[in-house]
């Protein structure tokens, strides 16, 4: 067997790699999970309106877990118990874990992709889909935005200017923003690094509460609604989607911002922020990417 | 380390003495168990909970042969038999083969490569916790009103849309839960193997079943959010007024094949590139010889993987694509023959004039090779477009897929727990009653699944409680080979527990006169916590 590749950093390890003892927050996660998961199933499944209860305890479960959960590695951290090793598969482990966001959102991406170039054309007789379209629906004609489906069901399409326009650039600033106050963790001026994030907190909150408008108006005055066709499905799944992202984002930074006061972070050791601020820039992304497939083109 | 069961985390006897300085294995069953975060106890953890699991699924398989023993409708309501074979198919994928390989991965990769544990403990028991809850919100449909799931494991819409039971939103969840778990645990495998190698194992030392559990982690992290999307995409359809998967809404049934098979395909190869990695353990060590073509199994491995994001279609061959389409899938599934044929090859090159012994893991490992390679023979006939159209949802794919999963993954797995129970444990198991076992499933499995090949061809199509005449003999035979199977798998649970139970011939530290690994190089049972520093490789 050849010795190739990456020999860099598994010979430099000599600091022994913290293993936590025994911790409650897992199961009590589990816990979380599973009662969240039963409330919401009963809840939607017509079981009754009492299991939003179930639902909402689940939550308030995970909420816990959450605070005991991060407050301990937060005490271990504080008290220098991770090594630059440990540091690494948390960097690697958030990684991955955006990783895989990234791929959930590919699959409403592709739901959208697949629909607009093949499930709506071939509707309306494109390839050698003619007798589909005279069977079945022959006054449809394929278009996109589908503002009006096969099924005769009609919506208007959201238009990229105002709010989504508005929204974008408050998103790319908030970029801006979050990377001024990393920059300034890392050189260690404190005051700019909370003048950033809370800034981007705040940008976050504005993002969210046009969204919401725009959701109003679509919902009020556009007839767009979640069942308006494909369209409305993938238009609502998918900002619905990035919305719950930005606000879990938001939260994450404001509790950043909550450490930031506390005095937490150093310019060299600040995982915690990083993560948080990758989270960000991938919901970024993510809604450049909104921006263009689902709103412009 | 002395010997004994004290630091042994599968065996809880209660008469072994405690004492060693550096072993604090917590006491009392919550601290022991729940709250763990000792790979060890995990991976024990998962073990036991895929083999419940196993057994759960194998009961209701057990529910479907006995409908099938004859034609007519004998025992069940056809929607009951509807929810055995998808909860049974949704068991034994999630429940049963992919925990018993997180469990495998748990327990011998830390083990393997030199780290002191898994690199996210914490998660980790999280990553297992998830599990039983999961399994619990999933079996607990069977006793709703309108039942359980009985759509089929591929959940297709409209059925599982418009045509489904009320409990689908339990399903859906469950499912999500099962996601999370296991991206979780996929992350941790990834960033353990990446990060934290002991000094001098470097990535072409690795051990095989470390190198495919990194591939196959990262198929995990890849696809599992794409399953979790396209059963949102079913809650929304079903509960929420969307229309993806409905054509007069513009979406497209189709649509919902293809995303799930996005996810499926990948999924397959989650189920057997673990099994590639325990065989290409198992096999140098019975042939005492090292294996054959180490690197090329690495880059075999890695091209599966790539490949199998380019195939998921040939499940769609009669769903109608455009023949290009099909081409396509077509031969790029052919091609998945080319790595997945070098492993074959390396397999016997390795044992080629080797010196053999055939202890049960290498009884598994041979049987592996020989009934893998048969399930992918099948699964290329299956690729060939035009023929796939007349096997397409018939007896022949249930063949096709019990032999690349029982004969295959299972197997493994089967293997797997006989060349490291002793490990494990610190006993041997009784090498009598697995020699039993193994020759009695491997001739029931045959039994079995070879004539379904024939059912198949004949045109007796899958998913059906009841079936014309002319297959009745077979049928006959087929449920027989069933329940001698499922009986014979009770000889393992008793194996187990022998060897759980400390019944047995103490384990040496290397059991395999051949066996290489760092693995073999501390005492059995391993201790609690192994290498705290790191071992130097040379
Ligand atoms: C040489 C490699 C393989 C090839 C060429 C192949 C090909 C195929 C094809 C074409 C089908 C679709 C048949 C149909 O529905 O008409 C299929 C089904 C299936 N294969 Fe494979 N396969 C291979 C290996 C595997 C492996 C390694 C596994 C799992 C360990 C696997 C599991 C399955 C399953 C579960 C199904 C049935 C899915 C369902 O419809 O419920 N296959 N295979
Ligand atoms: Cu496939």
């Amino acid at each position: 067997m050849s010795s190739t590749s990456s020999e860099q950093h598994s010979t430099e390890k000599t600091e022994a790699y913290y293993v936590p003892s025994q911790s409650i927050w897992p199961i009590v996660g589990a816990v979380g999970l599973f009662l969240m998961a039963f409330g919401a199933a009963r809840w939607i499944g017509g079981g009754g309106d009492q299991y939003s209860w179930v639902l909402f305890l689940g939550s308030v479960v995970i909420i816990f877990m959450l605070f005991g959960w991060f407050g301990n590695v937060i005490t271990e951290s504080m008290s220098g118990m991770y090594s630059a090793q440990m540091d690494r598969s948390f960097r690697q482990g958030m990684s991955w874990f955006i990783f895989s966001e990234i791929m959930f959102f590919l699959a409403f991406f592709g739901a959208l992709f697949y629909a607009r170039t093949i499930a709506v054309p071939w509707l309306g007789g494109a390839g050698n889909n003619a007798m589909t379209h005279e069977v079945l629906w022959p006054q449809f004609q394929a278009h996109w935005p589908l503002v009006t489906t096969p099924g005769g069901i009609t919506t208007t399409a959201m238009p990229w200017q105002g709010l989504p326009l508005a929204n974008t650039i408050i998103l790319l600033i908030s970029s801006v923003t979050l990377h001024f106050a990393h920059i300034n963790l890392e050189r260690g001026l404190r005051t700019q690094v909370k003048l950033g994030l809370g800034l981007t907190v705040l940008l976050g909150c504005i993002f969210l509460f046009l969204q919401a408008e725009e959701y109003i108006h679509a919902y009020q005055e556009m007839g767009l609604t979640l069942s308006s066709g494909l369209y409305g499905n993938t238009f609502f799944l998918l900002t619905g989607f990035h919305g719950l992202h930005v606000t879990l984002g938001t939260i994450i930074l404001f509790v950043l911002f909550c450490r930031v006061l506390k005095g937490h972070f150093t310019p060299a050791q600040h995982f915690g922020f990083q993560a948080g601020s990758w989270y960000w820039h991938f919901v970024d992304v993510v809604w450049l990417c909104l921006f263009v497939f689902v709103y412009i083109l | 380390m002395s010997t004994g069961s004290a630091s042994n985390p599968l065996v809880s006897d209660a008469d072994e003495h405690i004492h060693e300085g550096h072993d604090h294995k917590p006491k009392g069953f919550l601290a022991r168990w729940v709250y763990t975060t000792n790979h060890k106890d995990i991976g024990s953890l998962y073990l036991l909970f895929s083999f419940a699991m196993f057994l759960t699924g194998g009961a209701m398989a057990m529910v479907i042969r006995a409908e099938l023993f004859q034609p007519g409708l004998q025992l069940l309501e056809p929607n009951f038999f509807n929810q055995m074979t998808t909860v049974h198919g949704l068991i034994m994928v999630f429940g049963a083969v992919m925990p018993a390989f997180v469990g495998l991965a748990n327990w011998m990769i830390p083990v393997m490569i030199g780290a002191p544990d898994m690199a996210l403990p914490r998660m980790n028991n999280w990553s297992f916790w998830i599990l039983p809850f999961a399994f619990s919100l999933m079996l607990m449909t069977l006793f709703m009103e309108g039942g359980g799931p009985n759509f089929g494991w591929t959940f297709y819409a409209p059925l599982s849309t418009k045509y489904s039971p009320d409990s689908t939103a339990l399903f859906v969840f469950a499912v999500h839960l099962m996601g999370i778990s296991s991206i979780m645990g996929a992350i941790n495998v990834i960033v353990t193997i990446v990060n934290l190698r002991a000094p001098g194992m470097t990535m072409m030392k690795l051990p095989l079943f470390v190198w495919t559990w990194l591939i196959t982690a990262f198929l995990l992290i890849a696809v599992m959010p794409v399953l979790a999307g396209v059963v949102t995409m079913v809650l929304t359809d079903k509960y929420f007024g969307t229309s993806f998967f409905d054509a007069a809404g513009g979406g497209d049934p189709v649509m919902f094949q293809h995303i799930f098979w996005f996810f499926g395909h990948p999924e397959v190869y989650i189920m057997i590139l673990p099994s590639f990695g325990i065989i290409s353990a198992i096999v140098p060590t019975f042939s005492r010889k090292p294996l054959f073509g180490y690197a090329s199994m690495v880059y075999a491995t890695a091209s599966i993987a790539g490949l199998s994001f380019l195939v998921w279609a040939h499940h769609m061959f009669t769903t109608g694509m455009p023949v290009a389409a099909e081409l396509f899938f077509m031969y790029c599934t052919m091609l998945i023959s080319i790595p997945t044929g070098v492993k074959v090859f390396n397999w016997v090159a390795t044992m080629w004039r080797g010196s053999l012994t055939f202890e049960v893991p290498m009884l598994f490992a041979i049987a592996f090779i020989v009934l893998f390679t048969i399930g992918g023979f099948s699964g290329l006939m299956l690729a060939i477009t035009p023929v796939d159209f007349q096997y397409h949802d018939t007896y022949f794919v249930v063949a096709h897929f019990h032999y690349v999963l029982v004969s295959g993954a299972i197997f493994s797995i089967m293997a797997a727990s006989y060349y490291w129970l002793p490990k494990w444990t610190g006993y041997m198991y009784d090498e009598g009653l697995a020699k039993w076992h193994f020759w009695c499933s491997l001739i029931s499995v045959n039994v079995l699944f070879f004539p379904m090949h024939f059912l198949g061809l004949a045109g007796m199509p899958r998913r059906i409680p009841d079936y014309a005449l002319q297959f009745a003999n077979v049928n006959a035979v087929v449920s027989l080979g069933g329940f001698a199977f499922g009986l014979s798998q009770l000889i393992f649970l008793v194996v187990v527990i022998k060897c759980m139970r400390g019944k047995g011939e103490r384990a040496a530290a290397k059991p395999w006169e051949g066996a290489e690994g760092l693995e073999w190089e501390m005492p059995s049972p391993a201790p609690y916590h192994t290498h705290t520093t790191p071992p130097e490789i040379k």
